[in-house]
């Protein structure tokens, strides 16, 4: 295996995964000789570990700022008892921003892990296809061009998230087939072209709304409020319960578009719905918060070396885009205190230097 | 050899690029002599053309009374001081991009490389940024040698990183230096997003325009670019070998890591001036050269005239473009870009069996 990076290899790019264990061996949940669901006991403790982790940074968090919350004050102040102010601070800023930078994330961690299952492409992510910068532009163009207001960008995000995916897979789908690679390079070209075009939308603004677009752009989170974060929690009520019911379908389709058929599955059918669902994830965040890249990307590759399973795992890549997202804007909130950066721009340089030791790290088993 | 995947697009057989159409659609020297001509045609006329259009209406015959010294007043002190200038940039930029792509396009024997794909530009805008934000000055002579520098670590970076392991296949440069670039990307953001001073200074640069730039910006350039594709010419020879494989190559005399280093050199002095002078423009460098090759199939001596022709004439007319599409202009950096992505979705389409 030379470059198992750029082959795409199936869904597993790491040569070394651990071996799935034979069905049989599995353990598994019996309620009855004839209900028994099979349990991946590593994805689920590597799952809850993910989550106490999120919890635990998401509490300290909300402890720092400008205003020192020792914990057990944060903690009254989150069930709204305690000091007035304190309590406005908590519930009305931080508590949101961290709320957004969970939900947020974890969509991304699921929309990345549906897409590489998809393109069976460890870099079949949102980002690197052109969804965001889309998106992005679908909001400029609403702010900058069309003047709506903060609804106006959320629809228009939502627009230009579509059209480009569209777009992006009309130009890579030849002969009927999707292949990985090919979306990956037309995604490149086609996001090119959308960020010289945001470019030159926020280049025609006054300096005061450019630098407010250009922060959007990169993904903020320090004027999140509530009003920002209802979308997103909308968005994935309605959107995990389709997935989950497609969870089965997607696993199907990693076996091969044949395989996929002859258990009797609709294997273009399947594969629309699902990038619908994947992009209304993406969506659903860049709305809210910009375009934040290469979380999508991370988390479930990330999520699949920990649990160690032969597919992307969902639940796993939720819970590790949503530490990913958070940590990072901690990291985005206290690097440069009391300066604050958008989180986007943590995600972006941590991401180019995870794809740079990805493909070091591909490159030492050739 | 392995056939499958992206560790094919290697030259199928001696001499034959994978990216060129199977046969040349002009053959013979002079039918290529007269694409040149040709193209070299369409470069005046463009030339001209671009001195009379623009913003702000110039009637004809100020433009013409101007350029023959008649008038001296503001709206003739336009024509000489700004459009003149922006003509010759445009064309010094198109030729140094051009040359820039075709050479890069040959060390990393991968038609997808393009300078703004591979993070050159990158590394020249991150190193304006850092001299800007130290200096606090934006002017072209205080930053020049940072945007080479810029460049010429971000070229070195991203070959070394993209042909590890089993070597430079296009699709593995094109993501080593999409990674590169985020990294730079990402912390140039973080400058400029904190000092809003910078952010101003920079942001009419980073779209890559020709607006309001003047005649010192030529004169600065020129030097670097004429070095530039000289070299490139002079290397051709080796470049050709070069695309045989490193082993026909070496055993025609190629001195590689020499040959290597050189066109890294003019690469970076190429680009590093272009993008010092207008800011980062990405997919010229991959669309001129493709062109060129529908002309000369793989002949690197024919390539690199032929991308300094071509190259021009595209980023002029790219630059005419922008002005006369909408009222206040679209910097060429943004036509360009809109020119050149269907030009590397062909490139993608047309490439049934490399594995893209």
């Amino acid at each position: 295996m030379s470059a198992d990076l750029v082959k795409s290899p199936g869904t597993s790019p790491d040569p070394a995964p651990a071996e799935a264990p034979p069905r049989s061996l599995r353990p598994a949940l019996r309620l009855g000789p004839e209900i028994s669901f099979p349990v991946h006991v590593r994805s689920l403790v590597v799952f809850l570990a993910l989550l106490v982790i999120t919890v635990v940074v998401a509490g300290w968090a909300m402890t720092l700022g400008t205003i020192d919350v020792p914990v057990g004050t944060l903690i009254q102040a989150v069930f709204g008892s305690g000091e007035d102010g304190i309590v406005r601070l908590i519930q009305n800023w931080r508590l949101p921003r961290v709320v957004i930078a969970i939900v947020g994330g974890a969509s991304l961690g699921i929309a990345g892990a549906i897409f590489q299952s998809l393109t069976r492409n460890p870099l079949g992510s949102p980002d690197i296809i052109g969804f965001n910068n889309g998106a992005y532009s679908g909001a400029l163009i609403a702010i900058l061009v069309l003047n709506t207001g903060r609804t106006g960008s959320t629809i228009g995000a939502l627009i230009g998230g579509i059209v480009a995916a569209a777009i992006v897979v009309g130009l890579a789908t030849r002969g009927g087939g999707l292949q990985g690679m090919r979306l990956i390079v037309v995604g490149i070209a086609i996001s090119a072209v959308l960020a010289s075009l945001n470019v030159y939308l926020i280049l025609r603004a006054d300096l005061e709304t450019a630098m407010a677009a250009a922060a959007w752009g990169m993904g903020i989170f320090d004027t999140i409020t509530w009003s920002q974060v209802l979308p997103i929690v909308i968005a994935l009520v309605v959107l995990v319960p389709v997935l989950c019911g497609f969870a089965r379908s997607l696993r199907l389709l990693e076996l091969g578009d044949d395989s996929a058929a002859g258990l009797g599955l609709n294997a273009n059918r399947t594969r629309l719905i699902l990038i619908v669902v994947g992009v209304g994830f993406t969506a659903a965040v860049t709305a809210a918060a910009g375009p934040i890249l290469f979380v999508a990307l991370a988390a479930p590759q990330l999520a699949r070396r920990l649990t160690g399973s032969a597919g992307i795992p969902l639940a796993a890549s939720a819970a590790m885009g949503a530490l990913l997202l958070l940590v990072s804007d901690v990291a985005a909130q206290q690097l440069l205190a009391p300066k604050q950066l958008p989180v986007g721009v943590i995600t972006l340089t941590l991401g180019g230097a995870y794809l740079i030791g990805l493909l070091i790290a591909q490159s030492r088993k050739a | 050899m392995t056939t499958t995947g992206l560790d094919s697009p290697r030259p199928a057989a001696p001499g034959v690029d994978p990216a060129a159409p199977k046969r040349s659609l002009v053959e013979g020297t002079a039918n290529r002599l007269v694409v040149c001509l040709v193209a070299l045609v369409v470069l005046v006329l463009l030339g001209f053309a671009s001195l009379f259009v623009g913003s702000g209406e110039i009637p004809a015959s100020v433009v013409w009374e101007a350029l023959r010294g008649d008038r001296t007043d503001t709206l003739a002190l336009l024509v000489t001081d700004y459009r003149i200038p922006r003509a010759m940039i445009a064309v010094l930029v198109g030729c140094a991009l051009g040359v820039g792509g075709a050479l890069i396009q040959a060390i990393t024997r991968n038609p997808l490389a393009d300078p703004g794909l591979l993070g050159v530009n990158s590394g020249s805008f991150f190193a304006v940024v850092l001299s800007v934000t130290i200096s606090g000055t934006a002017n072209l002579s205080s930053y020049v040698w940072w945007s080479f520098l810029g460049a010429a670590v971000a070229a070195v970076s991203v070959y070394v990183i993209g042909s590890r392991g089993s070597g430079a296949t296009p699709v593995k440069l094109v993501l080593a230096g999409l990674a590169f670039g985020a990294v730079l990307n990402g912390i140039t953001y973080a400058v400029t997003f904190l000092d809003p001073d910078v952010f101003d200074k920079i942001r009419f640069w980073q779209s890559g325009s020709l607006q309001g730039r003047q005649i010192d910006t030529f004169w600065w350039a020129l030097p670097f670019v004429v070095v530039g594709v000289l070299t490139a010419v002079l290397l051709s020879r080796s470049l050709n070998a070069l695309a045989l494989g490193e082993d026909l190559a070496k055993s025609l005399g190629v001195h590689l890591f020499r040959t290597r280093a050189i066109a890294m050199g003019a690469l970076t002095l190429l680009c590093g001036a272009a993008t010092a002078a207008v800011g980062p423009i990405a997919f010229l460098g991959l669309m001129v050269p493709y062109l060129a090759r529908v002309v000369a199939r793989s002949d690197q001596r024919w390539i690199v005239p032929l991308s300094a022709l071509f190259g021009p004439v595209i980023f002029l007319g790219a630059d005419v473009l922008g002005r006369v599409l909408v009222p206040s202009e679209m910097p060429v950096g943004v036509v360009v870009a809109f020119l050149g992505a269907p030009v590397l979705v062909a490139v993608v389409r047309t490439r049934k069996k490399s594995g893209l």
